[in-house]
């Protein structure tokens, strides 16, 4: 069943007419998802063809769920535009925004997880700024390349897009349950420990991969969910050992301030609990194999 | 981006909150002709983002436009810390009785915003809260709700503030609250908040981020990038929307993904270690689409970097298709003679993923002696640091 998205998920898009939107939706439909519609009150009514599938595009997400029991919505429009198309998605109570746009102000962010917890958290976001979440085999929601690798037991999240391909690619023969990118910004809507939790819970994760980097204490944190909840194996990964301070590095979360944020830091704290992490992508998926190879 | 004290200074002015009168100088004449505008004493402070610059020496007294500009030849040029200083602030002087402590931050933790307010202030806030605790407030603060007078009354009461100034305190954290939200920061910190002897309150420093993702609301914020100490060749690759940061080392590094990135930075330095201890030059990012002409700007940045002695490329194809990076690379070095650079720097290339095979195929064909093919993320690594030890 993997985690939080299925075979029988039923995905919508919002921005799906755009370029990017229209792009990822051919992709996600290649890769087998159940994409059945789009979003875009300008365009409401239209039929878009993508490669012989027309999708209907509605006027709002509450339309689209009603006409089609859509229960997944992954974002793709601007930056200036995020923060109300996030909105319109906890307003509808779709359980659960993938919300891949990067560049979305912090204090956008923080408004729309504010509204989120004020309404209950009936929506699961996971983003800004994210490659969004893959069941390998089952559903694809985002920009996570679908053929990378096959379905299996193993679970991953991650703070980086291209570090979750490189994870996935280096374990492809072992393959993966569901592969959740969480993003790289400030404040996301879906942590480490959400993943880890959900990880726990799912009969069809055996071993879970945790890939972090610099900023924040999200994995140390997560360091201590495992220590009190987590029973399957966790192998970490860290990105950033040599990073300067005060630098941010690509990701708007990325930046070492003070003593805080360092890698030293989390992988200190993920080796305590008895995480194995490894030195690189390579070492670290050795790690994994290891683990699934003694099961 | 962090600002500079006196930009803060500014952007409260603007928000009508109390602060000093004042103005910046970046040459002693120009402090004179600030100092004889403010008349009569005048503080001149070094414009540095770092702290301990009193200790250093880069705050002084003057008394009238002479003085001012002898303090500030003093400190103009003057080393803080690793920071060179290319501006002072000139202000009136304040007479201070009471410092306090307040500031607006961003909880990453929390995913919300958190008000600091203590009555201890002029000291580093951390010390104030790790020795005593009790005297620092902190309140998480609703993105969607704000700080309104309500919520200022109760946080300056919780904080302890004294009757006498607890009204004009509440002012000054509604107002702050006010251009923080406006001005789309992560962090706006007043140390000290000053009550002055005449019992008016002052924000008698600025420590200000504001978040590069808002900038597209805000087209005044690109005048406050301070050009001067931007590195030239992050500047050059910001104008060529390149994600660029220069480090001191001798391997250059092109890869697409900021996590891949950084991991890459790490592997090299790793590898180093075997090699000269030669480590990254370099953190660039060109993200997903890697085109010829991005992989093309994305080299001739590199290699414009005189510590480069070798460059290592390293993609994964995820969406970007190897094969495409791979031509990239191949009419990136055709382009770059074409512009006349000469490329003499060796090229570690590692294709992974999408159309690695196709794409290894081209750089096998190209035959060109820069380039050399490593199909392992570790390998090309530590083949890029052998090169570049090589080459040291």
């Amino acid at each position: 069943m993997a985690i939080w998205l299925t075979k029988d998920s039923k995905v919508i898009v919002q921005g799906m007419t755009g370029s990017e939107g229209s792009k990822h939706t051919r992709r996600m439909l290649a890769a087998g998802t159940n994409v059945v519609g789009g979003v875009n009150p300008r365009k409401a009514g239209q039929k878009v063809d993508f490669d012989g599938t027309e999708l209907p595009v509605f006027a709002s997400v509450a339309d689209a769920m009603a006409e089609t029991g859509a229960d997944v919505t992954v974002i793709f429009v601007p930056p200036q535009f995020t923060k109300a198309a996030v909105v319109e998605a906890i307003d509808a109570a779709i359980p659960l925004a993938v919300v891949i746009t990067e560049g979305v102000p912090v204090h956008d962010t923080a408004a729309f997880w504010a509204y989120n917890l004020a309404q209950g958290e009936r929506t699961r976001i996971i983003g800004p700024n994210c490659p969004g979440i893959a069941s390998p085999g089952a559903s694809n929601a985002g920009i996570i390349p679908a053929d990378i690798t096959g379905s299996g037991r193993i679970g991953l999240v991650s703070k980086s897009g291209t570090l979750t391909y490189q994870m996935m690619y280096e374990l492809r023969d072992i393959g993966f349950s569901t592969c959740v990118g969480i993003g790289g910004d400030p404040i996301i809507g879906t942590t480490h420990i959400d993943a880890l939790k959900a990880f726990e819970a799912d009969p069809e994760t055996d071993a879970i991969v945790m890939i972090g980097e610099i900023g924040g204490d999200a994995e140390e944190r997560a360091a201590e969910f495992i220590k009190a909840n987590v029973t399957k194996p966790v192998v970490g990964y860290i990105a950033g050992f040599t990073a300067p301070p005060g630098k941010t590095m690509g990701h708007a979360g990325a930046i070492i301030s003070g003593s805080a944020g360092t890698a030293e830091a989390k992988q200190a704290a993920l080796e305590a609990v008895g995480v194995k992490v490894g030195k690189t992508p390579t070492e670290t998926a050795k790690l994994m194999r290891e683990i699934m190879s003694g099961n | 981006m962090d600002l500079y004290e006196y930009q803060g200074r500014d952007l409260f002015e603007r928000h009508g909150l109390p602060v000093l009168a004042g103005g910046v100088a970046t040459t002693p004449e120009e402090a004179r002709a600030i100092a004889e505008r403010l008349g009569g004493r005048v503080v001149v402070k070094a414009q540095v983002k770092v702290g301990g610059r009193g200790k250093a020496g880069g705050v002084k007294l003057a008394e009238g436009p002479d003085e001012a500009v002898a303090r500030a030849t003093d400190i103009l040029g003057m080393d803080i810390k690793g920071h060179t200083v290319h501006k002072v602030m000139i202000t009136v002087t304040a007479d201070v009785a009471e410092e306090y402590y307040f500031s607006y931050l961003l909880d990453r933790a929390n995913r919300t915003f958190l008000c600091i307010a203590s009555v201890a202030g002029g000291m580093d806030i951390e010390q104030v809260a790790a020795e005593t605790p009790d005297r620092v407030v902190k309140a998480p603060i609703d993105a969607n709700v704000g700080v309104d007078e309500a919520k200022a009354r109760e946080i300056v009461s919780a904080a302890g503030f004294p009757a006498e100034v607890a009204d004009q305190v509440v002012e000054v954290a509604v107002g702050l609250w006010q251009a923080f939200v406006a001005e789309d920061a992560t962090l706006v910190e007043v140390n000290p908040l000053a009550k002055n002897g005449d019992g008016r309150m002052l924000l008698l420093d600025a420590k200000i981020t504001l978040d590069e993702n808002a900038a597209f609301r805000h087209p005044d914020h690109e005048a406050l990038v301070d050009q001067a100490s931007v590195d030239p060749l992050e500047q050059a690759a910001k104008e060529k929307d390149l994600n660029y940061v220069k480090l001191d080392g001798e391997v250059g590094i092109i890869g697409n993904g900021a996590g891949l990135v950084m991991s890459t930075l790490d592997v090299v330095a790793y590898a180093g270690e075997r090699h000269g201890n030669v480590k990254p030059a370099n953190f660039l990012d060109i993200g997903g689409g890697a085109s010829a002409a991005v992989m093309a700007n994305g080299l001739e940045i590199v290699l414009s970097d005189p510590s480069v002695k070798s460059v290592f490329v390293n993609v994964f194809g995820g969406i970007t298709a190897c094969d495409a990076v791979a031509n990239g690379i191949v009419q990136a070095l055709a382009l770059l003679e074409q512009r006349g650079e000469k490329v003499t720097k060796p090229l570690v290339v590692r294709l992974d993923g999408n159309n690695a095979e196709a794409g290894r195929a081209i750089l096998d064909d190209a035959n060109n002696p820069l380039i050399q093919r490593v199909d392992t993320m570790d390998g090309a690594a530590e083949r890029a640091a052998e090169l570049a030890a090589a080459g040291v």
